[in-house]
C-alpha cells in the first residue's frame, strides 16, 4: 500500500505536472470568479468558503482523473491487479496519494483565495485545519472509488463529475458551513455536529471504496 | 428463453393497476373534500407523497438488487437494479414535476431549499448518474459491477445527505406550512384517499420494473444471438 503511495508521489514530485496544472487552474478559477461575481461582493466567510470548496473541488477532479488514466496509460493497473496484495490495499494507497495532493492543494488555496477576496473580518481558528482535512479525506474516498469506476469506461474523464458530484453534495454542505464557522471563530464545540457528520461521512465512504475495490478491479 | 409465458405480470397486474388508478384518480379528483386552507391544489398530495416515498424506497430495492448482484453474479437481479433505477428516475421526477405545481400557489414560489426539496433533488442527480454510468459505460459486463458498487454506494449517500440537509437547513426553518399528514388526519377520507392511491402507484412501480427488467432480458439475448450471428 503504501508502494503505491511512494510510487505516485515519485511520479508527482519528479514532474511536478498535476501540482502546476491544479495551482493554474485554481487560479484561474478565482480569477473567474471575480470578473464574473464582481470581487467586492465576495468578501466574507461564506463566500469565501464556497469558493474555496468549489476551486478545489474542480481541480481536485483534474487530479482524480489522471490518477487513473496514467495507470490506465503505462498498463499500470494490471500489474496491480496481478500483484499478491489485496485489492483494498490498492484502493487505499492510490487514496491516500490523492489525499496528500489534495491537502496540500488546499492549504496553498485556501489562503491565496482569501488574499485574492479579502480577509476583513475573518478570525480563523484552530478548527479550520480540521475541517479542511476532513473534507479532503471525503473527496478523496469518494473520488477515487469513482475515478477508478470512470477511468474504465467509455466516457472516461466526462463520467468522473457526474458520479462523484451527487455523492459528495453531504460533504459539500457540511465541509462549506464548518468553513465559514470556522473562519469567523467559531469554536469545535459549536461546529460539533458539522465535524461529526464529516467524520461519519469520511468513515462510510472510506470503508466502502475499501470493501468495494475487489469487484472493481477483477478482470 | 420462453416466448409466450404468460404470467401474472402480463395478466393480473396490468389490470389491478388500471383499476386501482382509475379508483385512487375518482377518489382524489371526486370523492375527498378539499383541504380547507389549501382549496383544490392540495390533491395533488395524495400523488406526490405516495410518489415521492416510492422514489426513495425505489433506491433501497437497486441497492438490494446490487448487492444481491455482486454476492452471486445473477443477471435477473442486474436487471432489476438497472430497471428499478429507471423507473425510480421516473417517480424522482414526477415529484420534482408535481411538487412545485402544488408550491407555487401556497408558498409563493415553485422552488425553495427545504430540507425535503434538496434531498429529493440530489436523489434525482444520484439516481441520473447511474443511469448515466449503465449507458456511457461500454459493452463488457465490468459495467454492470460498476454499476452496482456505485448503487449501493449511492444508497450509503442517503442517511448522510438526510444528515447534512438537516443540520443546513433545520437551523433556519424556511417557508414550512402544515404539511400534508396533518391536513390528511382531518377527514378520514383522505386517509383512505392517500393509501389508495399509494396502492396504485405501488401497482403502477411494480408493473413498470417487471416490464424494463423483461424488455433488458431480451435486450440481452438480442445482443447474444447477434454475437452469434457475427461469429458464424
Amino acid at each position: 500500500m503504501w508502494t503505491i503511495v511512494r510510487k505516485d508521489l515519485a511520479i508527482e514530485l519528479r514532474t511536478g505536472e498535476m501540482a502546476s496544472s491544479m495551482f493554474l487552474l485554481a487560479l484561474l478559477m478565482v480569477l473567474i470568479f471575480a470578473f464574473t461575481l464582481e470581487p467586492e461582493r465576495l468578501a466574507g466567510p461564506e463566500f469565501l468558503a464556497g469558493l474555496s470548496w468549489t476551486t478545489l473541488l474542480v481541480a481536485g477532479t483534474l487530479a482524480l482523473n489522471r490518477s487513473f488514466v496514467l495507470e490506465r496509460e503505462a498498463g499500470g493497473l494490471t500489474g496491480l491487479a496481478l500483484a499478491p496484495i489485496d485489492r483494498g490495499s490498492i484502493y487505499l494507497g492510490k487514496a491516500i496519494g490523492n489525499f496528500l495532493l489534495l491537502l496540500v492543494a488546499g492549504v496553498v488555496l485556501l489562503p491565496l483565495i482569501a488574499i485574492l477576496l479579502g480577509t476583513r473580518g475573518l478570525a480563523p481558528t484552530m478548527v479550520l485545519p480540521l475541517v479542511l482535512l476532513l473534507g479532503v479525506v471525503g473527496i478523496a474516498a469518494i473520488g477515487t472509488l469513482c475515478a477508478a469506476i470512470a477511468s474504465r469506461t467509455r466516457a472516461r474523464e466526462v463520467l468522473l463529475p457526474i458520479l462523484m458530484f451527487p455523492l459528495l453534495a453531504p460533504l459539500l454542505i457540511g465541509a462549506t458551513r464548518a468553513t465559514a464557522g470556522a473562519l469567523v471563530g467559531e469554536s469545535a464545540g459549536e461546529l460539533q455536529s458539522w465535524l461529526l457528520m464529516l467524520a461519519g461521512f469520511d468513515i462510510v465512504f472510506a470503508t466502502s471504496g475499501w470493501l468495494s475495490f475487489d469487484y472493481i478491479l477483477e478482470e | 428463453m420462453s416466448e409466450s409465458r404468460r404470467t401474472w405480470q402480463d395478466t393480473i397486474l396490468p389490470w389491478t393497476t388500471c383499476v386501482a388508478m382509475l379508483a385512487a384518480l375518482f377518489m382524489v379528483f371526486v370523492l375527498v373534500p378539499s383541504e380547507r386552507d389549501q382549496g383544490i391544489v392540495q390533491r395533488i398530495f395524495y400523488f406526490h407523497v405516495n410518489l415521492a416515498w416510492m422514489a426513495f424506497g425505489g433506491f433501497l430495492l437497486v441497492s438490494c438488487a446490487s448487492f444481491w448482484f455482486l454476492r452471486t453474479g445473477s443477471r435477473r437481479a442486474d436487471r432489476l437494479a438497472h430497471a428499478n433505477a429507471e423507473v425510480g428516475m421516473l417517480y424522482t421526477t414526477l415529484v420534482l414535476v408535481t411538487g412545485p405545481i402544488w408550491a407555487r400557489p401556497i408558498w409563493g414560489v415553485w422552488w425553495t431549499w427545504d430540507p425535503r426539496l434538496t434531498m429529493t433533488v440530489v436523489l434525482w442527480a444520484i439516481y441520473a448518474s447511474y443511469l448515466m454510468l449503465r449507458r456511457l459505460g461500454g459493452e463488457d459486463d465490468t459495467i454492470l459491477r460498476y454499476a452496482a458498487v456505485l448503487g449501493i454506494v449511492g444508497s450509503l449517500d442517503i442517511p448522510l445527505l438526510i444528515l447534512a440537509v438537516r443540520l443546513w437547513r433545520g437551523v433556519h426553518p424556511a417557508v414550512m406550512l402544515a404539511k400534508d399528514e396533518d391536513a390528511g388526519l382531518k377527514d378520514p377520507l383522505m386517509g383512505w384517499t392517500l393509501m389508495v392511491s399509494a396502492i396504485a402507484l405501488g401497482l403502477l412501480f411494480t408493473w413498470l420494473v417487471s416490464l424494463r427488467a423483461r424488455l433488458l432480458e431480451v435486450d440481452e439475448h438480442v445482443a447474444a444471438i447477434h454475437l452469434e450471428g457475427v461469429r458464424t
